[in-house]
């Protein structure tokens, strides 16, 4: 085997492709803005550098593993560069730390500290940017970017999108859509992995905390909540709680700390979309129309099959997502005891995703007239206001959920994983229900992370096929191939966050590899742990279509394409 | 929206290319030429026929100096502030215009459209500084005299 010798050390080759990953597998954590292991290696921060025998500088993220190599990571003259250019990036660089929502999670703070700059000894003489709020789900603020281009490349190569790219030249360079549009004008999808991969505060969620806060502070006003299954294994870890905990128990005790007057479950709105998608599915199939039938329970990916694809906007599924169907079956629900009491019933969403703040201003997704969501909060926001309002997370005793709202099966609680639809709507056109098909649906190809999933089932004697893609370029691509033919299918999930709502834009950060593998395990074992694994045994959803949607499935759960 | 002819002209220039990202530079630098200044909506325009993004485009339009998305006077005076110019006093020349042509600073065409100031590196004509080219043609060892002379001169020569 070829060695490369790291600090001293020897430091097999095993066909990584860089220098870094091998400084990295050595135990060395040399610190990086703009490299990520998913995206083209970019090579413009220098935080990576190393020094080779002959007193080269390497840019070690960019520098091929040659066998017998000799480098060092943390020579005088390393030290002393790293530090002038963490000193240079912080000399234009906003340092409103206090205020800033990157406050204690940002890297260029963490990198700042960890190699020793205690004062900035050059004037910020930077023209101070206006900062763009004209998207419903990410703000942009140019004056917290260091131009590491970690969004660009996430937003054009996972995404597919491009709608950020750099702009200008030299010391007027700043990341913007063209022209310097808002980016509620561009083709910006809303998902907030620009948000994921920014190291600072550059790119944050559009925050929605002090709406929520001043709903709960009115007695007239009746604040339900729904909480999304992805968020439940993503609180955990910021209060100390190992990753992927499902701590569901204690995010209910603390909404009702906070004051919430109810609290649900998306997952039940979940379980109404697999019913009403599988309905879809099945009469699209007998009519051999509109096929294949796309899911349309993640707003990135309709926004993105809207603009980008329009050929296509009418194979996605008409049924409204979990979070539209829930909401808009709340807001009826309490509409007769809300006039009684002279209450007004405000639904807060708590999500993983940006996106979501996007859907529920659209049009179909209100009921005559009536915006079903009023407010969407992120998991991250969700733990600020936890924050705010004082609660010893980690103290106190969990709590069950509200009825009849708070129970679901365990096929929707998987809707927050890449593959996850798509198994929830296989076990409910399984015609045996026992643990036999589920195990066989399991192993069927929907698990997993390859970027396109394919499997197919037979329904009667016709073989229905079936593909999962998450990650827009992937959609994209997969939407190539059925235009010209090549790729045939009958029912495709898309989420637009690679491996699904457990990585979503409104995600407590930092994810690694480790943490999206946790999240992922800790949805599949809520799944486990269920005692109702198809939505049809959610003993609550007869009742529902009975007494309060009541026939008007089009109304409540559609989006009204007309 | 811009006139359909320019539309027309510009998938003139796309023919002459191809639709391969590649050829970004060479059909903007043709659309320039036809037009004077680059269209932000052609540059839109061509960035959809070369399936490349809006903001990639964009990205590549603001990096080169020479695009401009604003359209320039009918003289487009380029001054020279490269080293030898500049040591020459190619600023006083540069004030001489901005006087001349009642311009404010950051304001680069007169209101009339007739004239257009930029500064450029270096134009490679060093043995002549200061030097200014007015739509290419070059003006010698320039004096601030002589700027007031070549104006006047422009301004008569575009009124008859």
């Amino acid at each position: 085997m070829d060695y490369i010798t790291i600090d001293g050390k020897s430091v097999p080759i095993e066909g990584e492709k860089n220098i870094l990953s091998l400084i990295r597998k050595a135990g060395i954590d040399l610190p990086t803005f703009c490299y990520h292991s998913e995206l083209s290696v970019y090579g413009a921060c220098r935080m990576c550098m190393v020094e080779d025998e002959r007193g080269r500088i390497l840019a070690s993220c960019s520098e091929q593993p040659r066998p017998g190599m000799v480098i060092r990571t943390n020579t005088r003259k390393i030290q002393k560069y790293r530090k002038l250019i963490v000193e240079l990036l912080l000399s234009s660089h906003c340092r409103d730390c206090t205020t800033c929502t990157k406050n204690g999670t940002c890297e260029l703070q963490k990198i700042a500290f960890k190699v020793g700059i205690h004062a900035v000894r050059f004037l910020n003489n930077r023209k101070r940017m206006p900062i763009d709020i004209s998207s419903p789900s990410v703000v942009r603020d140019p004056n917290k970017c260091i131009l590491c281009g970690d969004c660009v490349r996430t937003c054009a190569e996972i995404q597919g999108v491009g709608a950020l790219d750099f702009a200008h030249r030299g010391s007027n360079m700043q990341v913007q859509p063209a022209f310097d549009k808002p980016l509620n004008e561009t083709d910006c999808v809303g998902c907030g992995q620009c948000r994921v991969a920014c190291p600072t505060g550059a790119i944050s969620i559009r925050t929605n905390v002090t709406d929520v806060w001043n709903a709960i502070m009115d007695p007239n006003v009746r604040v339900v909540a729904q909480i999304a299954p992805a968020v439940r294994v993503a609180v955990g870890d910021q209060f100390g709680f190992p990753k992927g905990t499902n701590t569901m128990g204690k995010i209910v005790a603390a909404m009702r700390l906070m004051g919430f007057d109810k609290i649900y479950d998306t997952n039940f709105g979940a379980d109404l979309t697999i019913l009403e998608e599988s309905k879809e599915l099945a009469e699209r199939l007998e009519k051999n129309e509109n096929l294949p039938l796309f899911t349309s329970c993640c707003p990135g990916w309709v926004k993105y099959c809207e603009t980008k694809y329009p050929d296509f906007a009418g194979n996605i599924s008409t049924c409204r997502s979990p979070q539209g169907m829930f909401s808009a079956v709340i807001k009826d629900y309490f509409a007769e005891a809300d006039e009684k009491e002279g209450k007004k019933t405000f639904v807060v969403s708590v999500m993983p995703c940006t996106a979501k703040k996007g859907e529920i201003l659209r049009p179909d997704n209100f009921t005559d007239g009536r915006q079903d969501t009023d407010r969407v909060i992120t998991s991250v926001e969700l733990i600020r206001m936890i924050r705010q309002a004082g609660i010893k997370f980690d103290e106190i005793d969990s709590e069950a959920l509200d009825m009849p709202f708070g129970m679901a099966s365990g096929a929707a609680a998987i809707f927050g994983v890449t593959g996850g639809v798509t198994e929830a709507v296989l076990r409910h056109l399984s015609v045996d229900k026992g643990y036999q098909a589920l195990s066989q649906i399991q192993y069927s190809g929907v698990r997993g992370n390859d970027d396109i999933k394919e499997t197919s089932i037979m329904l009667g004697d016709r073989e229905v096929k079936i593909a999962v893609v998450h990650g827009l370029a992937n959609a994209g691509k997969l939407l190539e191939s059925i235009k010209s033919g090549e790729a045939q299918y009958d029912f495709v999930e898309v989420m637009a966050c690679k491996r699904g709502c457990i990585v979503g834009g409104g995600q407590p950060l930092p994810v690694g590899p480790r943490t999206k593998k946790a999240r992922a395990k800790g949805i599949y074992a809520v799944d486990r742990e269920s005692q109702i694994r198809f939505a049809s045994d959610n003993p609550v959803i007869g009742h529902v279509f009975e007494e309060v949607i009541n026939g008007q499935e089009h109304r409540l759960l559609h989006r009204n394409l007309h | 929206m811009l006139e359909k002819s320019m539309y027309d002209k510009t998938d003139e220039i796309i023919a002459n290319y191809g639709t391969e990202p590649k050829w970004l530079i060479p059909i903007i630098q043709d659309v320039q030429a036809e037009y004077r200044y680059l269209p932000p909506e052609l540059l839109t325009y061509i960035a959809g026929k070369l399936n490349i993004t809006e903001a990639k485009a964009y990205s590549v339009a603001t990096f080169y100096e020479n695009f401009s998305f604003e359209q320039k006077g009918k003289y487009l005076i380029k001054v020279c502030d490269g080293t030898a110019c500049h040591v020459r006093k190619s600023t006083a020349i540069l004030e001489q215009l901005y006087k001349e042509l009642k311009l404010e600073k950051g304001q680069h065409t007169t209101a009339d459209m007739l004239f257009t100031v930029e500064t450029v590196s270096c134009l490679g004509a060093c043995g002549l500084a200061p030097v200014l080219t007015v739509n290419d043609e070059v003006h010698a060892a320039m004096t601030p005299e002589k700027v007031t002379a070549l104006i006047k001169e422009l301004r008569g020569e575009s009124e008859c």
